[in-house]
């Protein structure tokens, strides 16, 4: 056949290189999904506590995937065949383990870098990142009886398995705001690190 | 500038899932309302027999002295409706867009039932910031 291009077929799924992924996902097909997702974990529990806890988990799945993928992805940016020298180096401290969920983290899953990053007042070990309104909170209504659960702790999860693969262990939870003068409150994602966390980070200094 | 009275929901079964009112003129209690949602679903599914051309789909406009009644329906049997002033205009747009908010802030909701009564704060939210910037400037959709 004329013109025809030789694409390498790759006989076993493993061996396709990953690609640069979708720019772009439809946001009703993700709604939809996410609402499904919801709706079944609703049927298997008795109590909303239980279903923060079930939303959470599915999150953490999720973030500890999106690390290893952004971690590849960005080494494979440079195209330099010296890259073990080159390319991004393995976070470290507090502050750019926090930067990169706040920033690249968010970039990739939510198209923007998240609104706010906050270092906890009363406590040493808590730091909040804030959002006017979570991208998988957008057409969900919460009704009136049941309190103060929040469907962003999907998004907890999420940051809770970036965190853990990446060496820094942290409880973490999703939190409604209210704002003065405004009708919807702001989302907060509370971080509180671990013991041995901020311990090596006073002996790093 | 004209006026909405009310607006109404039906699911495919007939039964009100939502109803609002604005101002006294279009005021009515839950019985009435209920009563006029399950009037308005059979008069549209006997209009279909009636019709003498073929393949209606049901009453789009009803006019009459002191109201008009504009109705949309969805291709799944949901029914959109609104009470009107006489010669108001725009009311096809504001239907359809209320039923691009009901497939947004409805359907896409986890807590939402289908065919129960409507209870999405942000449907109400953004219903209400439609119709008040449809009183300030008209629905150019």
């Amino acid at each position: 056949m004329i013109g025809a291009s030789k694409i390498k077929q790759y006989s076993n799924v493993l061996e396709k290189p990953l690609s640069k992924g979708k720019q772009e996902v439809s946001l009703s097909a993700f709604a939809f999904l996410f609402s499904e997702l919801v709706q079944y974990n609703q049927t298997q529990v008795d109590n909303i506590a239980e279903l923060e806890r079930r939303l959470e988990d599915a999150g953490y799945a999720v973030g500890a995937r999106c690390l290893e993928l952004l971690c590849h992805r960005e080494k494979c940016v440079m195209f330099m065949p010296f890259w073990l020298s080159q390319g991004n180096r393995r976070e470290t401290r507090l502050l750019g383990i926090l930067s990169f969920v706040h920033s690249t983290v968010w970039k990739v899953l939510f198209g923007k870098v998240a609104d706010s990053l906050e270092k906890g007042t009363e406590h040493e070990d808590e730091y909040m990142i804030s959002e006017k309104e979570l991208l998988v909170n957008r057409f969900i209504s919460i009704p009136k009886d049941m309190g103060t659960f929040n469907c962003g702790a999907f998004v907890a999860g999420i940051v809770r398995g970036v965190l853990d693969s990446a060496g820094f262990p942290a409880v973490v939870t999703a939190h409604f705001v209210p704002m003065e003068g405004q009708q919807r409150p702001r989302t907060t994602i509370l971080i509180k690190f671990a013991e041995e966390v901020l311990r090596r980070e006073a002996r790093l200094g | 500038m004209a006026a909405i009275y009310n607006l109404y929901i039906i699911n495919k079964s007939g039964g009100l899932i939502f109803y609002k009112d604005y101002g006294s003129a279009g005021r009515m209690d839950t019985n009435d309302s209920l009563r006029v949602a399950s009037l308005w679903h059979s008069m549209h599914a006997i209009s279909q027999q009636l019709s003498p051309v073929l393949g209606c789909a049901g009453i789009d406009l009803l006019e009459a002295d002191n109201f008009d009644l504009h109705c949309f329906q969805s291709l799944t049997g949901t029914k959109f409706f609104v009470v009107c002033e006489p010669g108001t205009l725009h009311m096809e747009n504001l239907l359809k867009y209320m039923y691009e908010l009901y497939t947004d802030y409805v359907l896409k909701n986890p807590f939402y039932e289908m065919e129960m009564p409507i209870r999405c704060e942000l449907f109400e939210i953004s219903l209400s910031q439609a119709i008040q910037k449809d009183r300030v400037a008209l629905l150019g959709r």
